[in-house]
This record gives structure tokens, sequence and C-alpha cells, in this order.
């Protein structure tokens, strides 16, 4: 078998790859639960299937899918545009230290106005966070995927500042952890019986933003530009810099959101672990979605799984938590993988190409 | 300020320095021969966890060291596969590497965690290691301080002296080139990365026998992604990585010694301080080089060979 | 015989590289490939050199069958390659560059192998200093080191391609030069070239390529240009006639004194540049590449500016605008680089009219009109006649010449009234070339006023009212194209731009 380069690159592929990386992890996942000894069958039904055999298990998992979701559509707008935003977890995190703050300080004070004002602080937190990295690309030249990864470790590190200091609870028998939100502070519930927030209608509300400034606007097109080759860029005369803050800004904001919309959600305080990892999640949705809106939507809906299926297998067959970053980091890995066959085609020998349906072959005159 | 002080604060900063020295040496490498892995983190993790699930069942920490190099080469070769041969892009596959990795050593890890072990023993070396200020810091460190500096010397002679080094540059900055004049160009990548893997792994086996020793998750804690930017900062030569590493070194444990003249800064803050110097340094070499033009020329570009 | 193929074929997908080609070499003769871009002739030099593998067909080396395995081993057998676009490595020195290119088992120490260049060099009359870094050599200098190495071993067959096409006239002369030498001690040349002159000068046997196949070999020294031209265009095609001259009007692009210092170790200091452009004239700039070409191109698009002088379009100063405020008063650019400059090879045709044309259709208050994006690059496609599956094929797909027509009709569609272009025709087949020439003289006589960059020394004389030549950031003077001789042109891209005091010395010297 060997592999031979398309004529053009085939957009069926395109959408199948995600659809054969979740196959080959399936695959993968079945023979480790195998190899660690627990029946492969079951497992992958409790990983996979079980988190939401009931409507309390998807309200769980809308839930999860709520901060990648607002993380995803930040880092699919500075993928596109090759701004290699790695950051979005430092920019949650230290959103959550500032939204968590300012929760603390309006306990006491009732007014329609606290939960916007605590939705903004978040924002413009997170879009502080991501200016950093922002000023340190486009006046220092200093490469963003290094600048955002060690300002997740500061990040990170103040917000553990934040709850063995000045934050922690008074009352709270010297856990390093805030107090509880005041009820008013955190976002409404859809249902009293579940855990979902309002904070679902902004991501969609901002992932439909998203998708019309992508198709419809020049801001969009230049973005898309920038990122498939900064040289015609430069040569149409966009202008870099300003292209770079709006991305990073932007996708700080969503992570901004994403934390409020957790820690004023299902975690209602302050606590060191509130990081899940969603802002690394958020970059395999982005690549799992294509770095289309519809595709993030239903990637973001796989990533949760993996989250509340880990979850699952953690109460069910006593597996670490940890299995949770193995199955996204093979999922990752696959679809990196079966991406090859966008821009190739195996060959059997024998058999010639196969094909796709849909691939638009010019016939090789010889 | 005593001698003895002084001793102290070399030997724990050469100490600190030597897993940055380890994942840094093998980031040069496979850089300079164009290759752009940002899975470091990912492959020190499971250098750590494995070497130290491998030193803690056999009892023997030569076993551990082995295992540590062995695991992170052996996840290189995702890397390399993915990379090199399907030719997916550097960055995203790197990052893909990293969370693999961090969730890989979790799992595999869950169940040491607490475990402890003895440790790597120092061996002082005898006359050298009296030296005043720097004997102790040289000579009486463990097996695996001696091996980074012996692994730093031949990394010097390699890019500076050798055909070899010749080739790999070679390959980094003009892989067309290579190809053309019939040097194996895929092959010779490969060889980096899996050779950087092997570093990358070592640095975690010293973390998690010598440093530490123990394992916990995500005990590297950025080390990976630190050695990435101290390579750009030492503009990908081997006696820059070694004074950044030390310099580096030195940043991290300045928290200590902070903390020994009784100032009270929360440790947490002060934790931040490596992270901090990177950007700061990162910052400082991008404006002295105008845009690291140091960096090989073809470094995070796929190549495939038309034949 | 030296070298004989026998039905050498390859293909790649979508396109017959090579079809059977047959090919005899004698010891000691100059052999030219002549043929058009993408006849195959490249392909048909590395296949011989190793570098790629041939599908069908066989190779007799000195009479014997072999199978080159690739460079090494084509390089144990006596033979040596002078890329087109070089194979050194710049950030490396020209010893160490040699050194990579000699097997070890031949690689003595460095001091032996210093000395081995310097005495190869001067029985060639190529000097160069072996500790230097390649990257700050000239392209001229860059290709005698190519040569040196292949001369440093024993050496029975020495390829070419194209290596004129990046040499001033005086330095290709003294290539001629070496060639011959060496021929005459029995090495035998292949040369790739599509330039006819220089074959009639130089070899002694001539094999035509067209789409891949021999179409026909010729003794150069008795066949007529117009009769090698018919057997590499084939039968249907013409030469184009010269144009009239252009209705020179008032002036609209000026430069006064404009100075721009390098950006970085590798650009070209713009120094002193006046230059005043026409309405409906073309004016030419020979010179060879790099010596201030892509920062002139820049400093018209508004990407890179000056810190002295003045850019003046209709009169008023234009050097602080933005490109796309440039663009606003009439200005378009025609890049050099296709592919990652002029257009987005991911992108659709669609899409690639919006790249530039967006600044005056389809866009209304940040918003786009696809329809009107689309019918746009429509009509660019049909009025151009690019030859495309539709508006949604992507840029990359296309091939060099219809992607140029497209990039070329899409400025064009801007009704500009300064254009400036860039190597319009490089890469691009006849058909097309002819195609953009006529579109270019066209949009003159509507008045336009267009600055032409090109290396093409043919096409400089075809299209341009008057000419002058760029050297090391620097501008000769222009004059009109019936006053500038052949030697004069030569002489003004090699910097001598005053009879009097030829002192000056040029980047590609």
């Amino acid at each position: 078998m060997r592999i031979e380069k398309r004529l053009q690159p085939s957009r069926a592929m395109v959408l199948l790859s995600p659809v054969l990386a979740l196959v080959l992890t399936l695959i993968a996942g079945a023979l480790l639960f195998k190899m660690l000894g627990h029946p492969a069958g079951l497992s992958l039904y409790n990983y996979f299937i079980n988190p939401i055999s009931d409507w309390y298990g998807v309200s769980e998992l809308l839930v999860k899918v709520t901060p990648l979701l607002l993380c995803a559509i930040g880092l699919m707008l500075c993928f596109k545009g090759k701004v290699w935003n790695i950051g979005a977890e430092g920019q949650f995190i230290f959103a959550a230290l500032v939204s968590g703050y300012v929760s603390l300080q309006l306990m006491a004070v009732e007014g329609f106005w606290v939960l916007p004002v605590i939705i903004v602080a978040g924002a413009l937190a997170g879009m502080a966070w991501a200016a950093i990295a922002a000023l340190l690309k486009t006046h220092f030249q200093a490469s963003e995927i290094l600048t955002t990864i060690m300002l997740n470790y500061i990040a990170l590190n103040l917000l553990l500042w934040g709850v063995h200091g000045p934050l922690k609870d008074p009352d709270g028998y010297n856990f390093p952890e805030s107090a509880l939100f005041a009820d008013h502070t955190l976002l409404p519930l859809l249902s009293e019986d579940y855990r979902v927030t309002v904070a679902i209608y902004i991501a969609l509300l901002m992932l439909a933003v998203v998708w019309f400034v992508l198709s419809k606007s020049i801001f969009g097109f230049q973005i898309r530009v920038m990122g498939e080759s900064a040289g015609a860029a430069k040569f149409a005369g966009y202008k870099n810099r300003l292209l770079v803050w709006s991305l990073l800004l932007f996708s700080g904001a969503m992570a901004g959101v994403a934390a409020v919309s957790e820690v004023n959600g299902p975690v209602g305080q302050l606590i060191p672990t509130l990081n899940l990892g969603y802002g690394y999640a958020a970059i395999i949705v982005v690549f799992m979605g294509r770095m289309h809106p519809i595709g993030i939507l239903i990637a973001s809906f796989l990533l949760g799984l993996t989250y509340v299926g880990g979850e699952m297998v953690q109460i069910e067959q006593g597996m670490p938590k940890s299995i949770v970053g193995l199955f996204q980091g093979m999922l990752l890995f696959f679809l990196l993988a079966c991406d090859l066959l966008i821009q190739y085609r195996l060959v059997l020998p024998g058999f010639g190409p196969i094909r796709l349906p849909s691939d638009r072959t010019k016939q090789v005159a010889s | 300020m005593d001698i003895a002080f002084i001793d102290n604060v070399l030997f724990a900063t050469v100490r600190t320095a030597t897993p940055l020295l380890l994942v840094a040496l093998g980031v040069m490498i496979s850089e300079r021969s164009g290759v752009l892995n940002l899975g470091q983190e990912g492959m020190v993790l499971v250098g750590a966890a494995l070497a130290f699930i491998a030193a803690y069942v056999t009892g023997n920490m030569g076993w551990g060291i082995i295992a540590g190099a062995f695991a992170g080469m052996l996840v290189s070769v995702l890397f390399a596969f993915i990379a090199l041969s399907l030719m997916a892009n550097q960055v995203a596959t790197g990052l893909a590497l990293t969370i693999f990795g961090t969730g890989l050593s979790a799992f595999v890890g869950a169940d040491y965690v607490g475990q402890s072990i003895a440790g790597l023993s120092p061996i002082s070396i005898p006359l050298l290691s009296s030296i005043p200020f720097i004997g102790k810091a040289f000579f009486a460190q463990d097996i695996m301080v001696y091996l980074s500096f012996c692994l730093f010397g031949g990394l010097w002679w390699l890019m500076r002296a050798t055909r070899l080094g010749l080739i790999i540059r070679s390959v980094g900055e003009n892989p067309e080139a290579a190809h053309a004049l019939g040097y194996p160009v895929r092959k010779i990548r490969y060889c980096a990365v899996l050779f950087g893997g092997a570093m990358a792994g070592l640095a975690g086996a010293y973390l998690s026998l010598a440093y530490t020793p123990m394992w916990s998750e995500g005990i590297a804690a950025g080390r990976g992604w630190i050695a990435l930017a101290l390579v750009v900062f030492a503009s990908w030569r081997a006696n820059r990585v070694l004074f950044g590493a030390w310099l580096f070194g030195f940043a991290s444990i300045l928290h200590l010694l902070l903390q020994g003249y009784g100032y009270a800064i929360s440790p947490n803050l002060l934790a931040m301080l490596p992270y901090l110097v990177t950007i700061i340094v990162l910052v400082i070499m991008m404006q002295r080089k105008q845009g690291g033009s140091d960096a090989p020329r073809s470094l995070g570009r796929p190549f495939s060979p038309s034949r | 015989m030296r070298l004989e193929l026998l039905g050498l074929s390859k293909r790649y997908p979508g396109c017959v590289a090579n079809d059977a080609v047959s090919l005899k070499v004698e010891a000691g003769e100059i052999h030219a490939i002549l043929g058009e871009n993408g006849a195959g002739k490249s392909t048909l030099m590395k296949m011989i050199y190793g570098v790629v593998k041939p599908d069908e067909g066989q190779m007799l080396w000195n009479n014997k069958e072999v199978e080159i395995k690739g460079p090494a081993h084509a390089r144990q057998l006596g033979m040596g390659m002078v890329f087109q676009h070089f194979s050194l490595f710049e950030t490396l020195t020209v010893a160490e560059n040699i050194a990579l290119y000699l097997d070890p088992s031949e690689l003595g120490s460095m001091a032996a192998l210093r000395q081995h260049i310097e005495q190869v060099a001067n029985e060639y009359g190529l000097a160069i200093n072996p500790d230097r870094k390649v990257g700050s050599l000239s392209v001229g200098e860059q290709q005698r080191v190519e040569i040196i190495r292949c001369l440093i071993q024993d050496i029975q067959l020495l390829i070419l391609d194209e290596p004129t096409a990046v040499l001033t006239p005086a330095e290709a002369e003294h290539l001629i030069k070496v060639l011959k030498q060496l021929a005459a001690k029995g090495c035998s040349i292949l040369f790739i070239s599509h330039k006819l002159h220089e074959v009639n000068a130089l070899c002694d046997r001539a094999t035509v390529l067209r789409a891949g196949k021999v179409t026909g070999s010729c003794v150069p020294r008795d066949t007529s240009p117009a009769e090698m031209a018919r057997l590499m265009l084939g039968d249907g095609l013409t030469l184009t006639k010269a144009f009239e001259p252009g209705p020179s009007g008032d002036v609209l692009l000026q430069l006064k004194d404009i100075e721009v210092p390098p950006t970085d170790h590798f650009a070209i200091h713009l120094r002193q540049l006046n230059l005043s452009l026409r309405r409906g004239e073309i004016i030419g700039l020979a010179g060879v590449a790099g010596n201030g070409q892509d920062e002139l191109v820049d400093l018209l698009n508004g990407e890179l500016s000056a810190t002295k002088g003045q850019v003046l379009l209709a009169g008023e100063p234009i050097q602080r605008l933005g490109v796309q405020q440039r663009r606003h008063k009439g200005m378009a650019v025609v890049p050099a680089d296709r592919i990652g400059r002029g257009a987005v090879a991911t992108m659709s045709l669609s899409e690639n009219n919006l790249l530039t044309g967006c600044i005056t259709h389809g866009a209304k208050a940040g918003l786009i009109d696809w329809k009107v994006v689309s019918a746009r690059a429509e009509r660019i496609i049909s009025h151009y006649k690019v030859k495309t599956s539709g508006k949604t094929e992507m840029a990359g797909s296309l091939s060099g010449g219809n992607l140029q027509k497209f990039i070329l009709g899409r400025e064009i569609e801007q009704a500009p009234q300064v254009l400036v272009c860039f190597h319009p025709t490089w890469g691009v087949d006849v058909g097309a070339a002819n195609l953009i020439h006529q579109q270019l003289i066209k949009l003159r006589d509507q008045g336009a006023a267009i600055l032409l960059l090109s290396e093409d020394l043919d096409e400089l004389y075809l299209l341009s009212d008057r000419l002058g030549a760029l050297c090391a950031g620097q501008l000769s003077p222009v004059a009109p194209k019936s006053e500038v001789s052949l030697e004069r042109l030569g002489q003004w891209m090699a910097g001598q731009f005053d009879a009097q005091h030829d002192k000056e010395t040029c980047h590609a010297d």
C-alpha cells in the first residue's frame, strides 16, 4: 500500500476525518480497557453511552459543553488566523479569579446589574490576560505559543495565591477555597432540576455571531487570508497588528465568559482545581470541528462527553480520572493522522486508488 | 555571605538546571534538523512517570533512567510518524503530544502517586568536590547531572566540529537541497526527533528519580515549555543552552533564597518567577535578534521528497 | 558514448513530465536541452542525476547500463549538477557547503579542502573566498560555488539547469568560456536553456522537448533560430510582433530622491531613486534578481516606507498612505510571487478576486456581497481566458500561466492609473505570455502608466517604451528603447551607469 497526492484536496475527507478519528479512538480505547482487564464493551458503554442515557446525564453534558464551546469559539477565530493562542486556559483562570473577586465583593449588593457586571468583569479580565500575549507578539515579536503557555502557569499560580491568601474563606476551616457565592451572583439555571445555566444561550449566540463574521464580513475574510497566507495579507495591505489584537482580545473575552459560566455556575466559588483543562480541550474541539461553527458545536459535545464519560468510568469501574486526558490526546493524534487523507489517498497494489464517490479527479492523460 | 551558602546556591542551581539542560539539548538537535516539536512537556511527563514506575518496581535506579529515556523516545515516535511521515502540522502535532503525554503519564502513574523511593544519591568526586564555590556544584552531584555534562560536551562537539553536525544543520536549513545532495532528510529528522524524545525522557527521569524523588501528576511543571523558550534564547547553540539553563535554574531557586532571607512573599507568587523570566528573556532576545533570524530556516516546515 | 537514455518516462498525478525520452551525449560534447517552461527539462535532468526516479526506461553510462540510486551515486559515477534554484545552504560557509557535497572518503581536512577549492577556482577563473557565508554572496557568486563544487572531483558530465537566467550578460559570457574550457578537457555538458542565441553560440547538439516528449534534435550551428523556435513551440504558434510605441502623456507617478534603508541583512538598500512615469507609457526595468526589485515593488505597493524622498501620484504625495489607500487612488500591483503574495493557494478564485478586489468591488460597510464578487471573478475568468473548472477552483491547482492571467486580470479590472508589474510572464507558457503582453499594451493604450520589472530582456524590449535597470538598489538612467543597446543595458545591469566613471560595482558583480 502506498500513498499518492490528490489533485485537489478532498472535501469529503475534511468531514470524514474526524469521524474516522473517533472510530480509531474507540478501537484504541477498547484495546486499552481490555489490556487493563476491564471488559471493553461495558467500559465503552460506560464511557460514551451510559453518561447520556438519561436527561440528567444530558444536562451534565451541557454543563461541560458550555465552557468548552465558549473557549472554542474564540480559539477558532485565532487558529483561522494562525494565531496560536494556547492560552485559553490561562485566560480562563485569570478571568475566574477576577470575576470571583467581583462576585465576592458584590455578595451583599442586590440589583439587576450585578450579574452583567460580573460577566463583563470576566470578559475584560480574559481580554487583559490575552492582551499581554498580543502586546508581546505585535511589539516584541515573541512567539505567542510560548508566551501564552507561560501565562497559563502564571495565572494558575495567581489563582493558587488567591485562594490560599486574600480570597480564602475566613470561615472555611482554612481550606484553600473562597466563600460560596451569593445566589444572586450566580447565573440563572435553565431548570431547577439541572445545573445548566443561561450561559449556554450566550455560547450559542456567540457561535452565530462568529459564523456571520467569518462568512459575510471583510474582517472575517481578512482573518482567513492572514491565516492561509501571511504574505498575501501583507501584499493586500491588511493590518496585521489590528487583526492579531482583535483575535486575541476576542478569544480572551470568550475564555473569560467561559470562566464566569463555570465559576458563577456549577462551581459557585473559587477553588484551586476549578480548571479541568477546558482551555486545552477547546483546542481539540477546534481541530475536530474543522474550524467551522457547526463543526465545533458537534465537537464540543464530543469533548464534553470525554469529561462526563471519564467521571462515569471513574465511579463505575474505578478507573483514574486522568483517562480523560488520554482519550482527548488520542482523539487529536488520530485526527491529525487521518487528515493526511485530505491531501493524499491510499493506493492498494492491484486495485488502484481508493476513490470516494465525491472525488473530483482529472483523468491522467498518458 | 559565607562560602557554604554560595556552595549551596550553586549546587541547587546546577541541580535545578539539569532537567532544563537535558530537554533543551534535545530540542536543539531536533530544531537544528528543522523539526519543531512542541510535545516536550508531554515527553518529559511520560519519561518521569515510566522512570519512577520502573525504579519503584525493580528497585534499581539504573532501570529507571533507562526506562525514562526509552519511554520519552517511544512517545516521540508518535510525533515523528504523524509530523514527518504523514506531514501533519508540527505545531498541532506537538500540542497533541503534550496533551496525550500529560494524560498518559497521569493515567499510568495514578497508582504510584504518594509512593516513595530512595532516589539517586550524590557521588562526590574526591578532591575536586572540595574546591570552594564550584566543588559542590559540579563534583558532588548525582550520576544524571554528570551524564548531562557529558551529553552537553558531546553535543557541543557534534554540532561544532563533526560532519554529522554539519549534515543536521544542512537538513534544517534547506531540506530540498540536502535531499538533492542525497542526504536522507526524513531519516535524519526521525533520528533527531527520537533523540530529542530520549533527552526529554531523561529529563523526566531526573525529576522523578533525583530532583523530587517521587511521582505526581504534572511534575514537569512547564519545564518542557521553558526548555523550548530556552533554545530560542540560546539561538540554537549548545554553550548558550548550558548558560541559559543555569540562568533559569537560578531563577527557579530564587524563591528559596528570598524565603531564606526572611521575605514573606507567598510561595505561589514566587513560583511564577521562572515563567516570568522566560517571557522576559524571550522578549529581550527577540529585540536583539530582530525576530530570531538565527532560527533554522525550515523550522516547522514539513518536507516531502518527491521521487 | 558518455551517456545514453532509452525511453525514460516519469509520471506525476495529473501530468506526464517525461514520455519515453531518448538522448545521446558524447564525451566532450556540449548538449543543449531546449524547451518551454514545463516541457519537462528539469525533471529529465533530475532523473539523470538520481534526484527523481524514472518510472520506465534505461540509462547507459559509458556504454554500461546503470540505475542511479541517488545523487550520491551519480556523483560517484562522475556527474555533477548545478541547480536552477541553487541547492546551497545559506548559513554555512562556502567550504562547508562543498564539504557536504563530497563523500566522506574524499574529504580530507578542512584546510586541505580550502586549498583544493582555491586551486580549482584559479584554474577556471572563478574567484571565491572559501570562508564566506553563502548567504552573503551574490547570485553570480553562489553559482560559482555550485560549479566549483562539481569541478572539485573528477567530473565527466556536468548538468546545468538554466544557468544564465540569473546572470548579467557579462557574467553569462564568462560562464560560457568556463564551459568551453571544461568541454575541451573531455567533460560532457548538458545545458538546459530556452535562450536560442546562447544555444547557438555554445552547443554542439540540441534536443528539443515539448510537453515531455522529444520533438526533434538539431545541430544548432546549422539551424536557424526560427527553426529551433518552431521545434520548441510547435507549428501553431507564431512569435509576437513588436508593439507600437505608447501615447505617452503627462507624468503620473514620480519618485523623488527615495531612500529606503534595509530592514534586515538580506534586504537591499534603495538609494537616490528618481523616476518619472508618464501616462500611456511602459517603463521597463532590467536587473539581476536581488538588486532591489523586491524592495522597489514593496515601496510602491505601500508595504515599505522610505526614510527620505517622495512618492507622488499625479502630483499628490502618497508615501504615507497604506496599501489599500493607494489602491483607492488608482495604484495596482502584480507581484512576482503568484502563490503566497498575489494569491492564496488554498482559497477559491472568487475569494482570491476579493483579496485586493474588495477595495473597489463587492463590499459595503464591512460586509461582503458574494454575488458581486463571484460575478467579477467569472468576468475575469472569461475575459482573460483563464483555464479553470470554475470560480470555486482553488488558486493553487491552477497552472502558473493561468493563475498569472487571473491575477493580472484582477488588477487590471480595478482600472488602475498606475500598474506595477513584476515578472509578469515568469514561468508562463507562450500562449499565456502573449495574452498578458497584449493586455498590458491595451491597458497602456487606455492611458495607464505601467512600470515593468523583469529579468527577461526580450520581454523588456518587446513591451517597454523606455528602459532602465536596477543595480544594488540604484537606478540607471532611463532612456527611450531605441537609444538603449543590449550592451548598454548590460552595463547598467552591472552598475556602470555612466561611461566616464564606471567605478560603481554591482551587487551581482
